[in-house]
């Protein structure tokens, strides 16, 4: 894999506000990259760097190993999608497509051809001759598309591409917007807050927080093996529970919890010192739900020697959002706890129900050590 | 059949209020009827109705003073429109763009002159004029009315900043980093994207100076040579003799210029703005 982008020690702030600090992070040719976060977490400050809109106040950026921390944004090998789209107004469909390669001094005749090609690959070609008021939304952002990609620049950069869609355009787009960077090949940069589309989009994201890199790694990565709570917590939802490690060898690990006076089992060493606190988190959809009421004991759990990973709560509420069901359990110890269970049959055979006494458990596999 | 009480805002239904509006507008309008109406009198006087005739439109356009009087505001107008566009745009996309030290006192420096009495304005002119850049006399037309011109600019230009960064307020930044990101320079981008969004701005702006120019009498007078002499100012001295109805005639010109003007501008704005309509 080729480095196409490489920030080097950059740093912006705007005033007393520290925006970006001190970030290093390669990007490879061919990806579909996602920076992501909350907002005010510097993911727009960097992309816009990357653009040319905003200049570090330290550090370097290249481009296919050229330093173009300087370089205005009209000499810069890569276009944009903008957030509001910002197409122009006053230009035809066609005509907004057709800007960027007249600022190159590309003829009439090819600009056109080229132009004609750019919105057919954004299926737009049957409304060149409108006036974007004329638009909805989504072919608006088509157009933005359609202009940036005309230029076939070396990255494409979308800032918040799908944010002001709605959710049945936003899934169909999405698909999209990953078919077209499959048959083009250019690399993808986009800053998104939205998890879902960074997960769904992305080949690689980084998770940014207060100016800061958290973490990047591919989304299943981020997901199953996230480095701290920050991480753990923004993508998707986790339980987690505090504690340290007790017992830690090369096939097994065992973490006390004495908040809720458990032990969890762990089917893998984790390598660290038995004085410092430790998080286990858990997916809510890998925490599975048992009947306790009548004296049912504890269940079972495969891998697992019994007594382990299994703790008592009741059912506080129930959310039913059609593919899958969120309750909502409290642990004797006061904590809540999150739990998905999908709805595989149109009737489920166990049906909980709101105050019902259940017992939630989970494998050895499931959980993930955090230390931060 | 009952009729639905008026609503809160139907104030056009509420007669007390219907009558007051009729007031009003016979307030403004009886005044420049009557203007009108006696522009036709067939009478030295302009007091009592005569008889139609065309009289006074002929002296008028027979007046050779009065018509370069009338040539010279017109020129002085648009010259002073033209460079108070572009300094008013300049000054409103700098204030606009950047941050600088000592930002807000430019800022107010430039929304000063539409504060200050235009008699002061007037006074300030000639003083600058006689000590500071003596305005050379006899220069050939139309550089004769260089002294004016510059005064009229100094004070419509920052009617035209004003409407100009309204308009600013609303632009959408992006956009302009677009085009940008798509290859055009800092000066590119301005024309192709931001002076289009300005266009009714401009419009509107271009309007308010060039009225204000034409009709300029104090800051004029105070600026104007003998060979200088403008509208307003020729006017002025007419009516200090007699007002006959050759005054009325001329205002009625006046008056059809400025009409015309809002007329071409308005729909120049409906014509553009129309897009917003979706079809």
């Amino acid at each position: 894999m080729r480095t196409i982008i490489e920030f080097r020690n950059i740093s912006k702030s705007f005033g007393d506000v520290l925006a970006v600090d001190d970030v290093s992070l390669t990007i490879n040719e061919g990806e579909f990259f996602a920076l992501l976060g909350p907002s005010g977490c510097g993911k727009t400050t960097l992309l816009r760097m990357l653009a040319g809109f905003e200049t570090p106040s330290r550090g370097t950026i290249l481009i296919d190993g050229r330093d173009i921390t300087r370089t205005p944004p009209n000499r810069r090998p890569v276009n944009m999608v903008f957030q509001s789209y910002a197409v122009f107004p006053h230009m035809s469909v066609l005509q907004n497509v057709e800007y960027g390669l007249r600022m190159d001094g590309v003829a009439a005749a090819e600009r056109r051809a080229r132009a004609r090609e750019a919105l057919a690959q954004v299926k737009l070609e049957a409304l060149e001759a409108r006036m974007p008021d004329q638009l909805s939304g989504g072919q608006r952002q088509r157009v933005a598309l359609a202009r940036a990609i005309v230029k076939r620049p070396r990255v494409l950069l979308l800032d918040e591409p799908l944010s002001a869609l709605d959710a049945k355009l936003r899934e169909e787009l999405r698909f999209e917007l990953s078919d077209l960077q499959d048959r083009l090949g250019i690399t993808f940069v986009m800053v998104t807050h939205d998890q879902d589309e960074a997960l769904a989009l992305a080949t690689r994201c980084a998770v940014m927080h207060k100016g800061s890199l958290l973490q990047v790694a591919t989304p299943a990565d981020l997901y199953e093996f996230p480095s701290s709570r920050l991480v753990a917590d923004f993508i998707g939802s986790v339980n987690l529970f505090e504690g340290h490690v007790i017992a830690d060898e090369s096939d097994h690990a065992v973490i006390d919890l004495p908040e809720h006076g458990a032990r969890a089992w762990l089917d893998h060493g984790v390598g660290v010192s038995e004085t410092v606190t430790v998080w286990l988190a858990v997916r809510p959809e890998k925490v599975e739900l048992h009947k306790r009421g009548h004296g049912t004991p504890p269940p079972e759990i495969e891998g697992t020697p019994a007594g382990y990973n299994v703790l008592a709560g009741t059912i506080r509420d129930i959310a039913y959002l059609g593919s899958e069901s969120v309750f909502d359990v409290a642990l004797e110890s006061g904590q809540r706890l999150r739990v998905i269970r999908p709805n595989l049959t149109r009737w489920d055979q166990e049906d909980f129900i709101w105050d019902e006494p259940v017992w939630v458990a989970w494998h050895a596999e499931a959980a993930a050590v955090l230390l931060q | 059949m009952s009729r639905d009480p008026p609503a809160l805002l139907d104030y056009g239904r509420r007669w007390p209020l219907r009558l007051v509006m009729f007031a009003v507008f016979l307030f403004l309008y009886v005044p420049l009827a009557a203007l009108v109406l006696f522009s036709f009198n067939d009478s030295r006087r302009t007091t009592r109705w005569q008889g139609f005739t065309l009289d006074w439109y002929r002296r008028m356009i027979a007046d050779t003073e009065l018509i370069a009087a009338l040539g010279n505001s017109l020129v002085i107008a648009l010259l002073a429109t033209l460079i108070s566009l572009v300094l008013g745009t300049l000054a409103a996309v700098a204030l606009w763009r950047f941050r600088f030290p000592g930002k807000a006192l430019v800022s107010g420096g430039f929304s000063l002159p539409i504060l200050i009495p235009e008699i002061v304005l007037g006074v300030a002119f000639l003083i600058f004029f006689a000590h500071v850049l003596p305005w050379p006399v006899g220069l050939p037309w139309p550089l004769s009315l260089g002294a004016i011109t510059i005064a009229h600019v100094a004070f419509c230009f920052p009617f035209v900043a004003v409407v100009v960064r309204a308009r600013l307020q609303s632009f959408n930044r992006e956009e302009e980093e677009a085009a940008r990101d798509l290859g055009a320079g800092p000066w590119r981008a301005l024309v192709d994207v931001i002076l289009p969004y300005l266009r009714p701005s401009l419009l509107a702006g271009g309007l308010l100076a060039f009225t204000l120019s034409l009709d300029d009498f104090v800051i004029t007078f105070f600026t104007a040579g003998p060979d200088t002499v403008t509208f307003p100012v020729k006017v002025y001295s007419m009516v200090r003799f007699s007002v006959t109805p050759k005054v009325n005639a001329i205002s009625t010109v006046m008056l059809l210029i400025t009409v015309a003007l809002t007329f071409v501008a308005l729909r120049l704005q409906a014509r553009h703005g129309g897009r917003a309509l979706p079809g």
